[in-house]
């Protein structure tokens, strides 16, 4: 399964969208955080967690998604929610903290939820896993169109929420698919130091589903195995699991010393980086001019100006409507 | 009456939720348990038989999965009714209950709805010891996002099932084993009383006078409520006239009859089968005093568990549970009642 040149394009943009607006992102979030970094301080507060290098998982698996579809993600989540489509101005904004935020800044940045495109987050190592269960079982149930993707971290593989969702989800056939991001670390943990096995896809033998390792980062090869998984779950056939290799380009969350890297190891995935890769990539095919991917960065870019300016500008929420929106 | 229907709160809470899935087809249920044995507290039996297999659905014991999905299920547009078979066991999936369920309605400004029912079984009496006794609602009702019910009769049952059904909002259903008419857990005759074949609501959140009296104003809570009804009917004989508040929900809580019922009586006791500190019962206490100090003719005493996990042998256990008794010498000490010959 190959993309054409259309999907190509928006892989390849929404990667761009992705990585400017996280370098955006940090650029603010270490405004009056100097020369004391405190975490409480600057425009955006709190903890930020990164996705820079994780982009090739998200715009794999995302482009084969619909608005219908249903997303749950992580701590992590932007680049997933810049590739499912979730409104880039509204998150910015919930990123700040900013009454025209998608939750009017209840939220923030780990608790991104977009109705119109189905994205939800939790904060919570696996949590997701379970409600991306039950969007399935929905579907199922009620015969509507659509699937449930559900991203976590490889350290989620060995929370109970990873087991208990994944026996449901195969027992019940569900329509739903699971990505383990395997960026090797969890905060400082590696995953040779966590995890028993060196394949979580090899999991999804405990289940008797498929269950697909994908090394590389590659968004291209990331593209055809989840667009089979996605077929098959659409077919009615069930879940699969997915594991990805691929890398954080930043600390787990910003702040971050990232003293338990070995040395040299940042280098190494500098010059991996998917991005300046699969620009490359497009070039050397012949599938894209120089002029045709300066103007994909550029429009990038200029929804990412759009959407820091609209979080900047907006105003704060009303100190007393964090007393609303606790019940429907 | 004669031809009055009369039902448990386990029957009574299967009708509701049948004639809520009849007409509203995105209401199902799952849980462990719960379709083909229809509920280890029968509480959805002849479900399976008449909805069939896709919408009463027996899980696999992984209540942190088939919570999870019951928010991911109600965040899509269903209605799911889901069973922690003993409120105990919430130690195996809180995280899927308080920091899913009860705070994505808030985290998503409203945007995405929790519309659930989570019914869960509690109390003790019946010697199972402290994972299977527990009462807990005051660590439910104590997280903000989710609304917390208990009846004490299956009138109440049946409305505040129906109600939770219809409820935009994730409603936690407590029901009380030592209520709910099954015969192996003993009954309480007074939870089984007339309850109307058409469907009706209870509103959640507002408490009902279970009896009404002059000197003393018992609160409590599903089986606490019989406690202070039979206290009541000790205490008449006594010439002390007790005042009987049946919360029905403990979020939202109905301050107002709480106040206004101390306000008449002057005298507040609060029985409640969960711990005694951090709980309930301080909380309803602190209702009354941050607002009708005046109106108090005496310091509000509290008939609680210890604060001790739930031993198993029959004496011990007995020894901690509130009654009728405690309740009893409780309002006589204060109203100053002398000791009875």
């Amino acid at each position: 399964m190959q993309p054409a040149k259309d999907t190509l394009a928006w892989m390849y943009e929404k990667m761009v969208t992705s990585r400017r607006f996280e370098n955006a992102i940090e650029k603010i979030y270490m405004e009056g955080k100097s020369p004391v970094f405190n975490m409480a301080d600057g425009p955006i507060p709190g903890e930020m967690h990164l996705s820079d290098g994780q982009e090739p998982v998200a715009v794999g698996v995302c482009a084969h998604l619909n608005p219908e579809d249903v997303v749950t993600a992580t701590h992590r989540p932007h680049h997933q929610a810049i590739a499912k489509g979730v409104d880039l101005k509204k998150m910015a904004a919930e990123i700040f903290g900013k009454a025209t935020g998608l939750s009017g800044g209840r939220g923030g940045h780990m608790h991104i939820f977009d109705a119109d495109v189905n994205f939800a987050c939790s904060g919570i190592i696996a949590q997701g896993m379970g409600p991306a269960a039950g969007a399935a079982l929905s579907r199922q149930i009620q015969g509507k169109p659509g699937v449930a993707v559900s991203f976590i971290g490889e350290g989620a593989a060995n929370q109970g929420a990873f087991h208990e969702a994944m026996n449901l989800a195969a027992v019940w056939k569900l329509p739903m698919i699971v990505v383990v991001e395997d960026n090797a670390w969890g905060i400082s943990v590696s995953k040779e130091a966590s995890t028993a096995i060196q394949r979580n896809s090899d999991r999804a033998a405990a289940y008797g589903i498929p269950g697909h390792y994908i090394p590389g980062n590659d968004p291209l090869k990331i593209y055809e195995v989840a667009g089979e998984a996605i077929e098959r779950a659409r077919r009615g056939d069930g879940p699969t699991l997915i594991e990805i290799e691929t890398y954080r380009l930043a600390g787990h969350f910003m702040g971050d010393a990232e003293g338990y890297r070995p040395e040299g190891e940042k280098d190494g995935l500098f010059a991996k980086d998917p991005i300046p890769a699969m620009r490359a990539k497009l070039l050397a095919d012949g599938q894209f001019t120089e002029g045709e991917l300066d103007a994909l960065e550029n429009k990038a870019q200029a929804a990412v100006d759009d959407a820091i300016s609209f979080a900047r500008a907006s105003a704060d929420p009303k100190p007393e409507d964090a007393l609303t929106a606790v019940f429907a | 009456m004669e031809n009055e229907r009369k039902l448990t709160i386990a029957r009574a809470m299967a009708e509701a939720t049948a004639q809520e899935m009849r007409i509203d087809p995105s209401v199902f249920v799952m849980g462990e348990d719960i379709a083909e044995l229809g509920g280890v507290f029968g509480n959805t039996r002849g479900l399976l038989e008449e909805f069939g297999k896709e919408r009463v659905r027996d899980t696999p014991i992984s209540e942190t999965g088939f919570i999870g999905a019951a928010v991911g299920a109600a965040q899509d547009g269903m209605k799911p009714v889901v069973e922690l078979m003993f409120v105990d066991f919430f130690g195996v999936c809180f995280d899927a209950i308080y920091n899913l369920m009860a705070k994505n309605t808030y985290f998503s400004g409203g945007k995405f709805n929790v519309p659930m029912v989570l019914m869960t079984s509690t109390g003790g009496g019946y010697s199972d010891a402290g994972q299977h006794s527990q009462c807990l609602y005051g660590s439910f009702a104590h997280l903000p996002g989710m609304k917390v019910v208990s009846p004490s009769n299956a009138y109440d049952a049946k409305g505040l099932m129906t109600a939770a059904l219809r409820d935009p909002n994730p409603v936690i259903y407590m029901y009380h084993k030592g209520l709910q008419g099954m015969g192996w857990l003993g009954t309480e005759k007074g939870a089984i009383v007339h309850v109307p074949e058409e469907s009706y609501e209870v509103e959640i959140g507002k408490a009902a006078i279970a009896r009404a009296g002059r000197d003393v104003t018992i609160v409590s809570i599903a089986q606490g409520v019989h406690h202070g009804l039979k206290a009541a009917d000790k205490l008449v004989e006594q010439g002390i006239s007790a005042e009987v508040v049946d919360l029905r929900s403990l979020v939202p809580l109905d301050r107002d009859t709480i106040r206004a019922s101390v306000a008449k009586t002057g005298r507040l006791i609060v029985v409640d089968e969960d711990y005694h500190s951090y709980g309930v019962s301080g909380e309803i206490i602190a209702t009354v005093t941050e607002s009708n100090m005046a109106d108090l003719k005496a310091a509000p005493k509290r008939i609680a568990y210890p604060d001790v996990p739930i031993p198993f042998a029959r004496v011990m256990e007995q020894h901690c549970l509130p009654n009728a008794d405690k309740i009893v010498a409780a309002a006589r000490d204060m109203c100053g009642a002398p000791v009875p010959a």
